[in-house]
């Protein structure tokens, strides 16, 4: 057997076929998971200063370091109650016996749930994150909590207070993308089947797309945010990181839907996104924008706005990707104009950092979380001490600006103005996807990422040009339009590249519908067998 | 218009977060928020017509599709001391907390 012919290393709906054909226990697939655990994760990531020594730095970037949380003994107590069920003729659940690695930004009762933050570092949670309550239900096993930026606020996981920062297995010198860049990891490394992250600007589709595995951000509203430690309110989306199209169908299906818990998930009925995979593409037309093409961002030197074009490896894949698409009986659109692409970043970072003010304002030291030990004459001097130890650079970053801009003497300049251009953005997907307009797409093709995965250190810092690789994701978080990062080869450097489709509101299903027969039509190219890095380094039984 | 973020400006933001900030936090955070503030100056090139309403979150929350408003239940948590337990400081299930500054009217 070699290692990626593991347990581990199988689909939910492979692995869900063979528990119920007998063939396989969800125990031996808890162990395998736990065993490749064993074998790539590396030392635990903890809030300490970090410190590496050189040796210690070497090895460090040879491993993953996704989990904050392991319950490995409980996972496989669940996993012998899900194979009794397998034996007695029950149907325990449609992802029975599905590894799950759940974003530590999701409260999980009884478990660590700590943003990521020193603020939350001790913080167990008293209740269960609706999401995650409805993938146990339907039978996924939480293995854990895995690594995420400090309050998701980053592109790359090395803002998290715990640390080593996670790898990316296809080279863990690289960054994983972020801000779900551990649950990424972790399904691509096998460490996980399934995960689930958050979406506010890419935080899933960048990370997915780094990592060679498949991201959905599903419309705003699609699952609800109950249990969700809050970023940004109007942008925050939970979705699924998987290992292809079929897996994120399944998982959507287990945890879409209305929730009494949080008015803003949508009273829109959950379909049946299985049912869309094998209808094909015939008829459909798929938009390619020459806006998504090209790249507008500030030279880090300078300052001044630059414009490039996408780098060829990308641009390539996503060309192929619409003649796959073509082949299969697509038509392809182009040039659509989405000309307010290009706002998309510097209206997010006003509008993100109004809601993430005004979110973390709640970290008080008094009720739960970080309270400062040192000495204080009055409750105020408690709050800034407890707020200046606890949170990260990067957080308190967001909260000046947020600060900043939402001031009385600059709201209508700063917040007003980006609400209006958050209009105009949508306006451009409305357009490509009216059936009276020009277009009348019924999905638009798009690179998820302006790179492939960069090297840890490369860009942290610079949280301007860290903001910039979501210029592609964050416009569909300002439409709030579902859209779906798949694999789509690997560039010169054997890292993984993604490519992204976007549909019109609750078009989740249609979605899956391309997606899967993209992989299809694809499923014999030679990246395709291509895995992680650090999975061929693994022994393999003879 | 708005101009660059100064350390008088920045000490009141500082403020107004609710943060203690080392010296070389401080140097990096103002420069970092200068630099966003570039970034965010492309917008104000962006002319917008006056109809051009706000759109609080992209999808819009019709009556079909919105969640109608729920009656008030008062369902006690089950386990409150769950939550105690999370306070960095209680006392007979109330929160302690430093001495709250205050002004004498009297």
């Amino acid at each position: 057997m070699t290692a990626t012919s593991d347990p581990c290393d199988l689909t939910a709906h492979e692995i869900l076929h063979r528990l119920r054909q007998g063939s396989l226990t969800a125990e031996q697939v808890v162990q395998s998971v736990l065993e490749r655990i064993r074998q790539v994760e590396g030392r635990r990531p903890t809030a300490a200063p970090y410190s590496p020594t050189p040796a210690e730095l070497a090895d460090d970037r040879r491993r993953v370091h996704a989990y904050l949380h392991l319950q490995g003994e409980k996972a496989l107590e669940r996993a012998a109650e899900i194979d009794r069920a397998f034996q007695q003729g029950e149907e325990p659940g449609p992802l029975a016996g599905v590894p799950l690695a759940v974003k530590d930004i999701f409260c999980v009762e009884g478990t660590p749930s700590t943003a990521g933050s020193r603020m939350l570092a001790q913080f167990i949670s008293p209740y269960t994150a609706t999401s995650v309550a409805r993938l146990e239900r339907a039978g996924a096993i939480v293995l854990g909590k895995v690594n995420l930026d400090e309050y998701t606020f980053g592109s790359s996981n090395e803002s998290s207070a715990f640390l080593p920062p996670v790898g990316n297995p296809w080279d863990p010198r690289r960054v994983p993308g972020g801000s779900s860049g551990a649950s990424a990891a972790a399904v691509a490394a096998g460490e996980a089947v399934i995960s689930l992250g958050t979406d506010t600007a890419g935080s899933i589709r960048q990370p997915a797309a780094f990592c060679g595995v498949v991201g959905l951000k599903p419309t705003y509203g699609r699952v609800s945010r109950f249990g969700l430690i809050a970023f940004a309110c109007s942008l925050d989306c939970v979705g699924p990181v998987t290992r292809d199209v079929t897996d994120a169908a399944m998982m959507l299906g287990a945890m879409a839907g209305p929730d009494p818990y949080d008015a803003t998930a949508a009273q829109v009925p959950v379909e049946d996104y299985r049912g869309y995979l094998d209808r094909g593409v015939r008829g459909l037309r798929i938009g390619l924008s020459p806006d998504y093409f090209r790249l507008r961002f500030p030279d880090p030197k300078s300052g001044r706005i630059q414009e490039q074009e996408i780098g060829g490896e990308i641009a390539a894949a996503v060309r192929h990707a619409a003649q796959v698409l073509a082949q299969e009986g697509a038509e392809i659109i182009e040039p659509v104009p989405m000309p307010n692409t290009r706002y998309g970043v510097p209206t997010y970072f006003v509008i993100s950092r109004v809601e993430a003010a005004s979110n973390l304002h709640r970290y008080d030291g008094v009720k739960y979380g970080h309270r400062t030990p040192q000495a204080v004459k009055d409750l105020r001097e408690m709050y800034r001490k407890t707020r200046g130890e606890a949170f990260g650079l990067q957080v308190k970053l967001r909260i000046l600006m947020g600060m900043y801009v939402s001031a009385a003497q600059y709201e209508k300049h700063y917040y007003q103005k980006a609400l209006r251009v958050r209009t105009l953005i949508r306006r451009d997907f409305e357009q490509a996807f009216s059936p009276d307009g020009e277009f009348r797409l019924d999905a638009l093709l798009a690179p998820t990422t302006p790179t492939t995965a960069f090297e840890l250190g490369a860009v942290y810092g610079d949280s301007v040009l860290m903001q910039y690789a979501d210029l592609l994701t964050v416009p569909a978080d300002h439409a709030g339009v579902p859209a779906l990062s798949i694999p789509a080869g690997l560039d010169a450097a054997r890292l993984p590249i993604g490519v992204q489709l976007i549909a019109p509101d609750f078009r989740e299903g249609l979605l899956f519908q391309v997606g899967r027969t993209y992989e299809r039509a694809t499923q014999h190219e030679t990246w395709r067998r291509d895995r992680p890095s650090l999975l061929e380094d693994l022994p393999r039984d003879p | 218009m708005a101009g660059d973020i100064t350390p008088e400006l920045f000490a009141h933001l500082v403020e107004l977060a609710a943060f203690e900030l080392p010296e070389e936090q401080a140097e990096y955070l103002r420069a970092e928020l200068n630099r966003q503030l570039e970034s965010i100056r492309e917008l104000e090139a962006i002319r917008l017509e006056q109809d051009i309403p706000i759109t609080s979150h992209g999808v819009p929350y019709l009556p079909a599709i919105s969640s109608s408003p729920q009656e008030d239940i008062v369902r006690p948590f089950p386990h409150p001391e769950r939550i105690m337990a999370q306070s960095p400081q209680s006392e007979e299930g109330y929160f302690v907390v430093p001495d709250i500054p205050h002004t004498d009217l009297s």
